[in-house]
């Protein structure tokens, strides 16, 4: 028999259902794989001993016959989901002693299905970043190396230590968010299944706010059905959060069941070049082919606004995050950077210098700038033009087609001293095929594809309308079947 | 026109309020956390005032219909789409960092409030707009010689802020107007207007120019917490802006807060220090759609204001334009006033309410919520008058026992046997008792000393301890004295 954190989601349910182990049983295998993994710097906060209490309970569930819908299934939590009694920091120093006294109620929901968290995972400062390397507890380490090679890469981020626990097996399946690509890039650069639902669709209460009209929770998983079981468990109308949809919720089951015979896949045009590896570009037109085989019907589109995208993203994301961030100030929680003597203003600049980390003060200093008077036309209002443009792009789109096809990103995961790629304007235009679907507030999925010549995963992108979860999984659900990507990283 | 003399001739006041009116509603704007006045610091206090990572604001949708309701009761009209801004400023007692208001697209568009003036003229004030947003924390100084302390309470409190154009002339005016808004609002139950409590707070734009020239440049004077302050304030700021101009000097756009202690206003800002605000729409909110069917709904249910109880006042039971107007004024003295109104003739109503009633209470101080003469115990009163069986000097010695204890009017009647005698063998009978033991006088009067009558009235009211009828002792006494 395959070792207990290597199964899948659902047969690791059925076979607790069928006492086959107990819940007891695969936590350990979970915490052997933590414990041997930790120079990965996964995790900012391992919870393994509340893990143990929560499997004992799940192992009573399914004694009693009241197992739940994912009783007894380890998962880890990007560490910003406010969780109750256990530190939540958003990787910053600013938040390094903040314990939530409220519960998340993504991470409430998830609980309510029986599902036990190992820990809070490693990300970049305030979700921002592409590489986690932005943490003030030390960078997070991609489990794949290239063929032959022992230099570190980067899991992708800012969800990065979400996709290590899972690729590495430490979890079954991991939170993220994704912002402009933070669960969907680190998926593809760590070779998991990543899913981002669309804006609306998961309550933002109790997750540390990045850029609240682009933020949302998101799912980490080996195969598309186990990333359906956790989505389902995540997704519904919330009355604490007001941007939360009412909209009817899909059934991503049913839609897993159907082939792709009637549907229309749409090839945006816009997302070839733009420094696009040719390794990707040929595995694009592969899978393309290998859906049009399946019975979808190809279908060329355009959304021109694409090429904007990027520099709307980051002048809207860092305006809202340069707000959403003001709250901390030392005055109720958090660090506090005091000396006596010093007034009110100078309490305020030592403890956000002190807490925040470079990256996330570039990021609040080019909102400032963007939200001031006589630049606010310029830019921030000239920005949600495009992103309004984008929407439109979208919904022409969508009109032709049922989903589409996309790379997730330009490049496989690189090194944390590729100096080329660690600029921070390179690593903005990480973001390129991922901010799209985030400024148009629509679902997405990052799947595993192939290894490149160099041994290292690439992602494919589905992409739906909105609340069209369903088809992205029905598209995924086929293409997973066909590219039949079955590969772990080498000794995890 | 009302204008102030300076040495170098006159000038006219202009006057634009921002007044801050905190919404009546047991809960905050956006949490759940209660409302009450004078709870222990930091006792009503959600997550979500307190700006805790991951915390989201969610609409409190009765504030939001206080707002249109408002926004109606002064001829406003009601944005169907409104969106809630950001305001960005670090302070102590801010806690999100930003308040969240509203900037680019309010609730409430242009309307008007009408104010009576001195000369018995009206006048109407321009509303620019009243938009909802977040009342900020209390920071107190005062308790430690090193220590500020934050309390939260009213943290996160609904305001409506509500904007003048600058049609205001003179502090007077200020004031009146001021009242009335108070006023309309008490009418709608959408503020309590009670300025001590910081219910009712305002901001004045004052400037001064010759008549008919443009605006002058213009100083804010902050927080202006009582009605007596805005006036010294304004009368302070028209003053020093006067002295300033005719000196040749120039005035600066800046923002002075008024020292209550000394009564003059000092400088806080200047226009070139003045905070980037950097307004943005908050992304945690959706905006505030409202259909026609929930306006129509909300007007349909305004209860009567001020200026239609005075028309009606005026035109139904024919009280004087003064006199409707200060018993329509206050809603409390209004639904008195009706409730007796509608039980005696309303012009005695009128006259024991405004004469009688305030003042009473003037003298006492006393507040008409607190006054022990009901509406019902008056209506008591005056009937006694009406069936003639107390005259209307017994009725005013009755009401001092009335307004000390709250008796029944009745029940004093009885007790201490006030009953009018108005059986005329019983008056004949004094009458004649008394004309016999004042022959001489009765002499005088009937060789042309009237004046005399006064006399007799006065000697019969004396002798039957003020119970008789003066009217049936009139009647009697003119008959016997003309035989």
């Amino acid at each position: 028999m395959k070792a207990l954190n290597k199964l899948t989601i659902r047969e690791t349910l059925q076979a607790l259902k069928d006492k086959k182990f107990s819940s007891c049983e695969l936590l350990e295998s979970h915490i052997k794989a933590v414990e041997a993994n930790r120079d990965l710097n996964a995790f900012i906060t391992e919870t393994l001993d509340l893990a143990k209490e929560k499997a004992k309970e799940s192992d009573l569930k399914y004694l009693n016959g009241e197992a739940r819908a994912l009783e007894g299934i380890p998962v880890s939590v990007k560490d910003v989901f406010c969780t109750k009694d256990v530190r939540t920091t958003a990787a910053s120093k600013i938040l390094s002693n903040f314990t939530p006294p409220y519960e998340s109620t993504i991470t409430t929901n998830l609980f309510g299905k029986g599902v036990v968290m190992l820990g809070k995972t490693n990300l970049d400062e305030f979700a921002m970043g592409v590489t986690n390397h932005y943490s003030a507890f030390g960078p997070a380490i991609n489990p794949w190396k290239e063929t032959g090679s022992k230099e570190n890469l980067v899991p992708g981020g800012s969800s990065g230590g979400s996709a290590i626990t899972v690729a590495a097996h430490m979890s079954m399946g991991a939170l993220g968010t994704d912002t402009g690509g933070s669960v969907r890039q680190p998926a593809s650069f760590c070779g998991i299944v990543g899913f981002k639902p669309s804006y609306g669709r998961c309550s933002r209460y109790g997750i540390v706010a990045f850029a609240s009209s682009l933020d949302q929770a998101g799912v980490f998983a080996r195969s598309v059905d186990d990333a359906a079981l956790l989505s389902t468990a995540i997704m519904g109308y919330d009355n604490k959060d007001a941007t939360c949809s009412k909209e009817e919720l899909p059934n991503l089951e049913s839609a897993m069941d159907q082939g792709l015979k009637g549907m229309k896949i749409g090839i945006p045009k816009e997302y070839h070049g733009a420094g696009l590896d040719p390794e990707i570009e040929a595995l694009w037109a592969n899978a393309k082919e290998m859906l049009r085989k399946e019975g979808a019907e190809i279908v060329d589109v355009t959304l021109p606004h694409t090429k904007y995208g990027v520099a709307a993203y980051y002048v809207i994301a860092p305006a809202e995050a340069s707000s959403n961030l003001a709250r901390y100030d030392g005055v109720r929680y958090g660090l506090r950077e005091y000396k006596e003597g010093m007034s009110l203003d100078e309490m305020y600049e030592a403890t956000r210098t002190e807490g925040f980390g470079h990256e996330v003060e570039r990021r609040i200093m080019i909102g400032t700038y963007v939200l001031s008077s006589g630049f606010y036309d310029a830019y921030f209002s000239q920005a949600q033009r495009v992103r309004k443009l984008m929407v439109t792009d979208f919904k022409l789109a969508f009109d032709k087609v049922d989903a589409l096809l996309t790379p997730v990103t330009i490049n496989t995961a690189f090194a944390l001293t590729d100096k080329k790629q660690m600029d921070p304007i390179a690593l903005y235009l990480n973001d390129v095929f991922t901010i799209p679907a985030s400024m148009a507030g629509l679902p997405a999925m990052s799947i595993p594809a192939k290894l490149n010549g160099k041994g290292l995963p690439i992602g494919l992108q589905v992409i739906a309308n909105r609340f069209r979860e369903d088809n992205v999984f029905r598209v995924a659900k086929n293409l997973e079947r066909c590219l039949n990507f079955k590969v772990s990283p080498k000794g995890y | 026109m009302t204008l102030v003399k300076g040495k170098t001739g006159d000038w006219e006041v202009v006057i634009g309020l921002e007044i801050h009116a905190q919404v009546s509603s047991e809960s905050k704007l956006f949490s759940r956390a209660s409302t009450e006045y004078g709870g222990a610091p930091n006792s009503q206090v959600s997550f979500i005032d307190a700006a805790m990572p991951g915390m989201l604001p969610v609409l409190n949708e009765y504030c939001v219909e206080q707002a249109v309701r408002t926004g109606l009761g002064l001829h406003a009209k009601i944005n169907k789409v409104s969106v809630f801004d950001r305001k960005n400023y670090f302070y102590a007692d801010l806690p999100q960092g930003y308040q969240i208001s509203q900037f680019y697209k309010t609730i409430v568009g242009e309307g008007y409030l009408e104010i009576d003036l001195e000369d018995n003229s009206s006048r109407k004030i321009r509303i620019r707009g009243i938009h909802l947003e977040q009342d900020a924390g209390k920071s107190m100084h005062d308790q430690s010689s090193t220590e500020s302390f934050i309390d939260l309470n009213r943290c996160g409190i609904a305001l409506m802020e509500i904007v003048t154009q600058p049609d205001l002339r003179s502090s007077y005016e200020t004031s009146v107007f001021i009242k009335k808004l108070r006023n309309i609002l008490r009418y709608l139950g959408t503020c309590d207007g009670n300025m001590e409590k910081g219910s009712l707070r305002c901001d004045a734009n004052i400037s001064i120019r010759r008549p008919g020239e443009d605006l002058g440049t213009r100083c804010e004077i902050k927080n202006l917490n009582s009605i007596r302050n805005v006036n010294r304030a304004i009368d302070y700021e028209v003053q020093r802006q006067i002295a300033l101009i005719e000196k040749g000097e120039k005035i600066a756009q800046e923002t002075r807060l008024f020292n209550t202690v000394i009564g003059e206003t000092k400088l806080l800002r200047s226009k070139e220090n003045s905070e980037d605000y950097r307004y943005f729409p908050d992304p945690d909110l959706l905006p505030i759609e409202l259909t026609d069917e929930y306006i129509d709904k909300i007007r349909a249910n305004l209860p009567e204001l001020p200026d239609s109880k005075k028309n009606r006042y005026m035109k139904n039971m024919e009280l004087t334009s003064y006199e409707a107007s200060i018993l329509s004024a206050d809603k409390e003295v209004a639904s008195y006033f009706e409730k007796v109104a509608a039980a005696v003739n309303p012009k005695l109503a009128t006259n024991w309410i405004t004469a009688e009633l305030f003042g009473r209470l003037n003298k006492a101080s006393i507040t008409l919520a607190e006054c022990k003469v009901t509406a019902t115990k008056l209506i008591g009163l005056i009937h006694l008058i009406e069936d003639n069986t107390i005259s209307g000097k017994i009725a005013k010695e009755l009401f001092d026992i009335m307004f000390e204890t709250g008796e029944d009017a009745a029940k004093l009647v009885e007790e201490k046997g006030l009953k009018q005698i108005i059986d005329t063998g019983t008056i004949e009978a004094l009458v004649e008792e008394i004309l016999a033991n004042n022959p001489d006088k009765v002499e005088e009067y009937k060789g042309g000393k009237e004046k005399l009558f006064g006399f007799f009235v006065g000697q019969v009211m004396k002798h039957s301890g003020g119970k008789m009828n003066p009217k049936a002792i009139n009647d009697i006494l003119k008959s016997k004295l003309s035989k």
